[in-house]
């Protein structure tokens, strides 16, 4: 047991910050409340903290120097190594220095690496298209093992970068992973293969999505606004992705599909190039490429087809609606 | 005493924290004020080449992710880049429920910048002898203060109004060429009244202590005094005296231009803040043709001509010693523009907003009553667009893109105009330029030498003796809410 906080060092580099915005989302309680309870100490954040300039780099000299204790660096954002290897896409404001390198010279010392995000996690959307920031994960380029810190890489606790991937984090995939990590109660065998915290990677969006009943029917969304399930047309991923967005919900009652629109599987390796539009389905023989998670094919085809045929028609109508149509039949109860 | 010349010297402050993103200024002092500034944005990620070549819609993915605090702003730009391709019109559900997503980004981001980003700095040990610190260190002490924890509640539950109209926030899909995909029904807007109403009595209570109506009133700079002396307690009237005391009146002012794209398409055409640009007092409206962007001294490619955006390149060049950020220098009629909440107040008329920039300029005291006026008035305004919504309507309308066109995407995020110019050539985007609210503010110098308004606001700033991180220079950047991660993208 540490008789003091967890002190954390969060680095942004080659992201967009989402994650720090989402995580200021924290609610019951609220991110200081719970930093505090949790005794969670933030030794610096560049949204949060009062510190800027010649303090920040005094603080970075202290943690290398091994003055200050880092228990955990948080790192948020893709690294970069371009140009052509030096790393000058991203120097560090007021050193001069890339942050790739004071990120590995942090990691270094630190008890645990936290990638926060996809794009820390595997090089996310920064790595898109053809790459021109040569960006990557900490420990993974896309789903290679490899990244900034390499595949061999262990943390002075002895894990590997914990990788909590999504575009954005939740905020308490986030906070959750810290409190674990405070309690002593995060260890390797709690990463999957890709080393996601699996209390909320062995989920898939999937669960708890309120257009199941669509789903069973196979009764689409044509088009966006549609009620219908978004996995035939308009390319939903929730089938694959591992996430727990419909059982935990998103700024208090909502999740991509809930609001709407396809799942794009974020908290996947490579997710920024699905290889198809993000919006829409690629088939074969009009049957989608993508099968959910452990379905074998020829059962997915029988099944669909027998549902689709099977779908009640209020099922259908509301499919291809923005609002209920059709409202399911009030059965009488046994008392009458 | 040591004369100017035995006084210059040079400061290079960063990394800059409590902006969103990463900044580093380089100051030249001499006799105690800054003689020359230079801005630098020191990260690049290069998302119009990740856009390039991709299916038009796929901007509604792409785009967002440019910036995870100006997110829904930078989908709204797309969305109507794409929508003017498409000439497509969404209808007026879709309208209402776009403007009420992006305006609860941008209320959301000024109150987070005026408590976790901006008051912080009054709250530093430097101003331990002024008579208001003690208030100042109880309410704002960065992420302690009661106020930045009251703000912070306020701010989650208010991106309540995300979670239903968005699916989450940042980067919701949820806003389309063709309007929204997630319908409200009356039971939603219920609930979004409930939450905005919420929001506005925590604006009530802790920020202003009054009515937001009340503030909506000021229109003198009589008015604003008279609330400093005696007008209701609240982190506002804090604000106006730690800007007395200081003289923000006087600090950090950069040219007299101004310019806003106009925010919150209304159905019926125009805008719920008027289009337009402010030149030293003077209306005009905005010729978009005449936008583009240098690359003097940027590392770019391209440094020798100005760049109209439908024409715009993005070719980083790391071994450029002659550039020293990675953000052009986007110009309107060749010259540099201030853009913002301020440039939005004062473009719409907004009475106060006029008659502090005729008195002193932009400066850190303006931007920051601009800002908050409008988080009052905004406010107000989503009640009203909650009010408007008809859930028997459509929310959706077709959109099919062409396989030629071109297109501007034009919205006001938190910090000023964002656009969004599209080229869609064989059914895939074959250009895709930005140029964002900060990439106008803090942009480097031009072809012709000339800094951009926050180089230029520097001028003048005071620097203390032994100071190489200076307040005032803090207080200056940080009145223009920079956001460096959309800056450059």
């Amino acid at each position: 047991m540490r008789g003091r906080p967890l002190s954390v060092l969060w680095l942004q580099s080659g992201g967009c910050g989402g994650c720090t915005m989402s995580l200021l989302c924290a609610e019951s309680p609220d991110l200081a409340t719970l930093f505090e309870t949790a005794g969670i100490r933030l030794l610096w954040h560049p949204s949060l903290s009062e510190e800027t300039g010649e303090e920040v780099l005094a603080l970075f000299d202290r943690i290398l120097a091994g003055d200050e204790p880092l228990d955990v660096l948080c790192v948020e954002g893709a690294l970069l190594r371009g140009p052509n290897g030096s790393g000058r896409f991203h120097l560090l404001a007021g050193t001069g220095r890339p942050t790739i390198a004071w990120a590995r010279d942090l990691a270094a010392v630190a008890g645990t690496v936290v990638a926060v995000g996809s794009c820390a996690a595997y090089g996310g959307i920064t790595a898109g298209g053809e790459n021109i920031a040569d960006a990557c994960g900490l420990q993974y380029e896309g789903s290679r093992p490899g990244g900034a810190l390499g595949r061999e890489f262990r943390a002075r606790g002895a894990m590997p970068v914990v990788n909590v991937a999504g575009c954005p984090t939740h905020p308490n995939w986030v906070t959750e992973t810290l409190m674990l990590i405070a309690d002593g109660a995060l260890s390797a065998g709690d990463l999957d293969a890709f080393q996601r915290p699996r209390f909320y990677a062995d989920h898939l969006v999937h669960h708890g999505c309120p257009r199941n009943e669509y789903y069973e029917y196979k009764a689409s969304a044509e088009k966006p606004s549609d009620l219908g399930c978004l996995m035939e047309n308009l390319g939903c991923l929730g089938t694959q992705a591992h996430a727990d967005c419909n059982t935990r919900l998103w700024n208090g009652e909502g999740s991509c599909t809930r609001g709407g629109y396809a799942c794009i599987n974020c908290t996947a390796p490579g997710f920024e190039e699905p290889g198809h539009p993000f919006q829409q389905t690629p088939k074969f023989a009009g049957i989608p490429i993508g099968l959910p998670t452990d379905m074998p094919k020829a059962w997915f085809v029988a099944l669909a087809s027998l549902a689709k045929a099977a779908t009640p028609e209020r099922v259908r109508r509301n499919a291809a609606a923005d609002r209920i149509v059709v409202p399911p039949t009030i059965r009488p109860t046994r008392k009458g | 005493m040591s004369d100017g010349q035995q006084d210059k010297r040079r400061l290079i402050v960063g990394p800059f924290n409590r902006v969103e993103g990463d900044l580093e200024v380089r100051l030249e002092v001499s006799g105690g004020t800054v003689s020359a500034a230079y801005v630098n944005s020191p990260l690049f990620r290069g998302f119009e080449r990740i856009l390039e070549g991709r299916e038009p819609l796929d901007a509604l993915v792409v785009a967002p992710r440019i910036c995870g605090i100006c997110s829904v702003s930078q989908s709204h730009a797309a969305a109507l880049a794409l929508a003017g391709a498409a000439g497509v019109a969404a209808p007026r559900n879709g309208i209402l429920a776009a403007n009420l997503m992006a305006a609860t980004e941008n209320i959301a981001d000024h109150l987070t910048h005026f408590h976790l980003f901006f008051m912080p700095d009054f709250a530093r040990a430097g101003y331990a002898s002024r008579p208001w610190f003690a208030r100042t260190e109880a309410r704002f002490k960065a992420a302690q203060g009661r106020a930045v924890r009251g703000a912070m509640a306020a701010r989650a539950e208010l991106f309540h109004v995300l979670g239903i109209l968005g699916g989450k926030w940042p980067h919701t899909l949820t806003i389309q060429p063709g309007g929204v995909t997630r319908a409200v029904d009356a039971r939603d807007r219920v609930r979004l009244l409930a939450t905005v109403g919420a929001f506005r009595r925590f604006l009530e209570d802790s920020l202003f202590g009054a009515p937001l109506d009340h503030v909506g009133r000021l229109e003198t700079p009589e008015d604003l005094a008279r609330w400093r002396e005696s007008g209701p307690e609240g982190d506002f009237r804090l604000f106006l005296e730690i800007a007395e005391d200081l003289d923000l009146a006087h600090l950090g002012r950069a040219y007299g231009r101004f310019l806003s794209y106009g925010a919150y398409p209304q159905a019926e055409g125009g805008h719920l803040y008027r289009r337009g640009t402010v030149v030293d007092g003077q209306d005009a409206p905005l010729d978009t043709d005449a936008i583009v962007e240098h690359h003097r001294f940027s590392r770019m490619a391209g440094q020798d001509r100005p760049h109209p955006p439908f024409a715009g390149s993005t070719v980083p060049d790391g071994s450029d010693e002659d550039g020293y950020s990675w953000c052009k220098a986007p110009r309107l009629g060749g010259l540099p523009y201030e853009t913002g909440a301020i440039a939005r107040q004062l473009v719409d008329g907004q009475p106060l907003v006029r008659a502090l920039v005729a008195e002193d300029g932009g400066s850190v005291r303006s931007r920051v009553v601009a800002r908050l006026l409008e988080l009052a008035r905004t406010t107000r305004a989503m009640e009203g667009w909650l009010r408007a919504i008809d859930p028997s309507g459509p929310w959706y309308a077709r959109a099919d893109l062409p396989e030629k066109a071109m297109a501007a995407g034009l919205t006001e995020a938190a910090r000023g105009a964002l656009g969004h110019w599209i080229r869609i050539e064989g059914g895939r985007i074959a250009g895709y330029q930005i140029i964002a609210p900060t990439t106008w503010n803090f942009s480097p110098r031009d072809i012709d030498g000339v800094p951009g308004p926050l180089e230029q606001a520097l001028v003048g700033a005071p620097v203390l003796d032994g100071e190489r991180t200076p307040l005032s220079v803090q207080h200056i950047v940080r009145s223009f809410d920079p956001c460096m991660v959309c800056t450059v993208h």
